[in-house]
């Protein structure tokens, strides 16, 4: 009989299954055990994928938890592209939402950081702008300016301290988290992505600039989600780590 | 459009060669050793920028790159990804590799990727879809790729060719090259009951354009068999460099790469692996 890669593929992802029969081993037998080396193959080494690619969920969730869920996770959403670099982008809104972990609300928030960070490792070179680019306009332009964000650079809003989270299980002698709404972005000097914790307003701010908005209209924007928005600390964090690639004056005729 | 396979296949050097993984960056640089070349998963720099990239073309200048893929499903019952051809097509425009190889296997169905190389049964149905999805991928990245041969932990009823023959045909209707993983012969014969020697005696070796080795693991079948895992997570095992050498005694000294995917080592103990492979072919050059 034929086994074509639909039944192939039913049995290859429920451990359940029968093996389909028409494989053999060389002597005749039904492969039996020997369907499992693909089941295995396929089931370990997507699960390697999402605990390289989300190491902090993994110490979160404890390694039995974490392998337990990600054999669901797998199974629900094997990639959808054979890049593994892409994989695991439907893992943070999944923990989200599978009902037994549903109560630990700042997984998936978490695990946005670590994807975060993943894209921003891969993602297109860009000469960043001077630290000092801002000082070159004359402060009555200043409104009016566009900047370009580099494509490394990646926001993560959340109401849960999700930075302190994550650092206090990838940083050694990092604080307890205490409670509070952390908002973060991630950049990338050179090579290697960071995350860092926003000040207040800074998502806010930081979005705008990405949405082509100019300085002016962005700082308002900030002002309006929080009070103390500190216009200078934010373009400081952005100016510091490279994480602007262009500084331009809008015709304002 | 058919690709010639030329006298000199490859155009890689008949030395070792390395399967490349970052955490030896730097020693390969400083300390080649033996490796004259460098092989990469095409996989692994689909991204846009960053470290990846920026190795592989400080790499490319140094050292002949061979990109070797393994997420294209040549076998797949259904139409190759445009978009994953498209990505192929990118990234052998810009490194301008040695060589292009790809998997004698399926690991996409119906927009899922398992992230696995699958087996297929030889048949005329499949001869046929893997020979049109390999002149769909040598017309779009403009040049002739090798097939590799899989190792099988199975065997499927319904197959009427032997995988030499199928191999030998296929490259006959597409022009490609074949890449023959010895460890892989090793494996699948062990697994299958057969005579690894009696498999190279039938291979198409004028057509090998690079040899692969790699470690494996052992494990057991339901009726207590040993079942060989090709896990490239091991050194190379004596019976497989022994393999290694009747085959080269027959097919003249060829590129030869050394895989470890899994459980990387230190340098060294890489190093000294291609070293061994550098005697290998030393053995039938001189």
């Amino acid at each position: 009989m034929s086994v074509d890669q639909t039944l192939f593929r039913q049995a290859l992802l429920d451990a359940a299954a029968p093996v389909p029969t028409g494989l053999s081993d060389g002597d005749g037998n039904p492969a039996g055990a020997r369907f499992s080396v693909y089941r295995n193959n396929v089931a370990v080494s997507l699960t390697e994928a999402l605990e390289t690619g989300f190491p902090v969920i993994a110490k979160l969730l404890g390694e039995q938890n974490f392998k337990a869920i990600a054999g669901l996770f797998l199974r629900q959403s094997p990639p959808d592209v054979p890049v593994m670099m892409f994989y695991g982008a439907k893992f943070p809104d999944f923990l989200s939402e599978f009902e037994p972990i549903k109560h630990i609300g700042y997984l998936g928030d978490v695990a946005e950081i670590e994807l975060a960070l993943r894209r921003s490792y891969h993602a297109e070179d860009a000469a960043p702008v001077a630290a000092d680019a801002l000082g070159q306009i004359a402060p009555e332009h200043l409104p009016n300016v566009v900047m370009k964000l580099a494509p490394s650079v990646e926001v993560i809003p959340s109401p849960w301290p999700i930075y302190d989270i994550w650092a206090f299980n990838t940083i050694e002698g990092h604080p307890k988290p205490q409670a509070q709404a952390q908002d973060v972005i991630v950049v990338r000097a050179e090579f290697d992505p960071e995350p860092h914790p926003l000040p207040p307003g800074g998502a806010t701010f930081t979005t705008a600039i990405a949405k082509g908005a100019t300085l002016g209209d962005a700082a308002e924007r900030a002002t309006e989600t929080a009070e103390d928005f500190d216009l200078g600390a934010a373009l400081g964090l952005l100016l510091s780590h490279g994480a602007l690639t262009s500084i331009t004056l809008e015709d304002t005729a | 459009m058919m690709f010639d396979v030329s006298e000199n296949r490859s155009g890689l050097p008949h030395k070792p060669g390395v399967g490349y993984k970052p955490q030896h960056f730097s020693d390969i640089l400083e300390n080649p050793g033996s490796v004259g070349w460098l092989e990469i998963h095409a996989e692994n720099y689909m991204g846009m920028g960053g470290r990846p990239l920026a190795q592989l073309r400080h790499l490319a200048e140094r050292f002949p790159i061979s990109v070797h893929g393994v997420g294209l499903s040549i076998g797949g019952e259904g139409p190759l990804d445009p978009e994953h051809l498209a990505r192929l097509k990118n990234l052998v425009s810009w490194l301008k590799p040695t060589v292009f190889s790809e998997h004698l296997a399926w690991s996409t169905h119906d927009g899922s990727y398992f992230n696995d190389l699958l087996p297929l049964p030889y048949t005329n149905d499949t001869i046929t879809r893997v020979a049109d999805h390999i002149d769909q991928l040598q017309e779009v990245i403009g040049r002739q790729m090798m097939l590799e041969n899989p190792s099988s932990y199975l065997s499927f009823d319904e197959s009427t060719w032997s995988e030499t023959d199928f191999l030998c045909e296929v490259a006959k209707r597409t022009g490609c090259g074949l890449l023959l993983d010895v460890n892989n012969v090793f494996v699948s014969a062990t697994n299958l009951g057969y005579d690894p020697r009696d498999y190279i005696a039938d291979y198409p070796l004028d057509k090998v354009g690079e040899i692969h080795l790699g470690g494996h693991d052992e494990d057991e079948d339901d009726h207590g068999k040993p079942l060989l895992i090709d896990s490239h997570g091991a050194e190379i095992v004596d019976p497989v460099w022994a393999l290694l050498d009747h085959t080269l005694s027959l097919s003249g000294s060829r590129p030869l790469l050394i895989e470890w995917d899994n459980d990387v080592p230190d340098w060294p103990i890489l190093s000294a692996e291609a070293d061994r492979g550098a005697d290998a072919l030393h053995k039938v050059l001189s």
